[in-house]
């Protein structure tokens, strides 16, 4: 039930309506719990609504840190690149 | 898929695993309780146990609410199906969870009852404003993270003054359940279970912010780690725990930066507290009676409250003296102490709820541990 995932607005139709791609697959979600919220931006969708958005910024720190991990004992992150 | 995949790569979870190994203190256990179920099931799918030291122990928490719905408050649900006038919009998950007597949703639609499975409480609002002359109830039930739809939901019915729409409210609270934990006589006296530190709730938290799970970090000394449901944050998370253990702190930190603030979606939250209110006490499954853990909805919304608009009452039920779901969910047992698990007890005919829900512990350890212990 707590389960969301991360999706990219494509297109806002109509206020508080998003249009949105997740691994290629669309569909219309509210954008009435969120603020500012623009075509491009991350959300993070849960029953039909995007609760949040989804900080790209921090999701790459968090990326730069694995890799960093990964590195320090010489593997490669494959799916980092 | 953009901010999924990077999140589940080998070779990174390997480099977690061995600085894991590297730094672990060999002379003490770490006991971490992943609240969520979603976690659980992460922890599971993508096989961490392999990838943690042995003296790393996950405790299953009670994040599935599913799970946590009494038997008593799903009968209200069957009942409500029952009236020729209702139509009852359900997140699938309710549907094959049993009732008392063998009762289930989905039986009751195998029945005839009009039960229609939603994905959006705006299917709910859709279907009721489709269908005039029936009653449409919603059956809400959930966490922080599935609250703001209903409130949602219940505000968008008030302005179209829609008088065939209400929510059967069961939606619950994660930091009291966290308490409840910590106070549990198993927890407190009898050592049964020990909780040294908690993997904190993605969603959830991406809602109610971090700020929530200071009072337990500093009142009750453990350390809360808030980890996104990819498995390299669960793993990075139970790094982040360790470290704090070894180091004697018990702080807030937060691994899933990319969907959580200190103080989390400000507007979900207003709203939430423009429709509901706490409710005195609410039963789980599991827990018992737990204090200010449940709400209700407001005075000013009470024309779109089920249980008031329908006169809904509880009935006691007993539950199957077999299952061990309510252990299973306080983390006093494991799925595999249960006398039925894997036996008379299967996803494809549950006798209880966590062997049903997709954050359940049962229905985990049934799908992607069966068979590691099968060939052990």
């Amino acid at each position: 039930m707590c389960l969301a995932v991360p999706a990219k607005v494509i297109d806002i139709p109509a206020p508080d309506q998003a249009l949105v791609e997740v691994g290629g697959v669309r569909s219309q979600v509210s954008l009435a719990l969120v603020d500012d919220v623009g075509v491009g931006d991350y959300v993070i969708v849960h029953v039909g609504h995007a609760i949040g958005r989804l900080d790209v910024e921090e999701a790459e720190k968090t990326l730069a840190l694995f890799r960093q991990i990964a590195e320090t004992i010489g593997l490669d992150a494959n799916a980092l690149h | 898929m953009r901010f999924i995949n990077e999140f589940r790569d080998g070779a990174v979870a390997t480099a977690i695993s061995r600085a894991l190994y590297d730094e672990v203190d060999r002379n003490r256990d770490y006991f971490l309780m992943e609240f969520c179920g979603g976690h659980t099931h992460a922890v599971f799918r993508h096989g961490l146990p392999d990838l943690l030291p042995e003296n790393i122990r996950l405790v299953h928490g009670p994040g599935c609410p599913v799970c946590v719905l009494p038997v008593a408050r799903l009968d209200l649900a069957i009942e409500l199906t029952l009236r020729d006038d209702v139509v009852l919009a359900s997140y699938g998950d309710m549907l094959r969870v049993p009732g008392s007597r063998k009762r289930s949703l989905l039986k009751a639609r195998a029945d005839g009852r009009d039960v229609h499975i939603i994905q959006s409480t705006a299917e709910a609002l859709a279907l009721a404003r489709e269908n005039p002359q029936r009653q449409v109830v919603l059956f809400a039930i959930g966490f922080e993270t599935t609250t703001p739809p209903t409130a949602l939901a219940i505000v968008e019915a008030a302005r179209l003054k829609l008088e065939n729409f209400s929510v059967y409210c069961n939606h619950v609270l994660t930091p009291s359940a966290i308490q409840s934990i910590l106070d549990a006589p198993e927890v407190r006296d009898l050592g049964q279970v020990r909780v040294d530190g908690f993997i904190g709730p993605s969603h959830v938290s991406t809602v109610i912010g971090s700020r929530p799970y200071e009072f337990f970090a500093e009142e009750y000394q453990r350390p809360v780690v808030i980890a996104g449901f990819e498995p390299l944050d669960v793993l990075a998370a139970i790094r982040m725990l360790v470290r704090q253990l070894n180091e004697g702190r018990a702080e807030v930190e937060n691994q899933f930066t990319r969907g959580v603030t200190r103080y989390g979606n400000r507007k979900a939250q207003e709203l939430v507290a423009e429709v509901f209110e706490l409710r005195p006490e609410f039963e789980w499954r599991g827990l018992g009676k737990v204090p200010y853990s449940g709400l209700r909805i407001k005075g000013r919304y009470a024309a779109f409250d089920a249980e008031r608009r329908f006169e809904l009452i509880e009935k006691p039920v007993g539950e199957n003296k077999a299952c061990q779901c309510p252990a299973i969910i306080r983390g006093v047992k494991t799925p595999s102490d249960c006398p039925i698990f894997g036996t008379v007890c299967t996803p494809r005919n549950p006798i209880g709820s966590c062997m049903v829900s997709n954050e359940g512990a049962c229905a985990a350890y049934y799908r992607y541990r069966n068979h590691a212990q099968a060939t052990a």
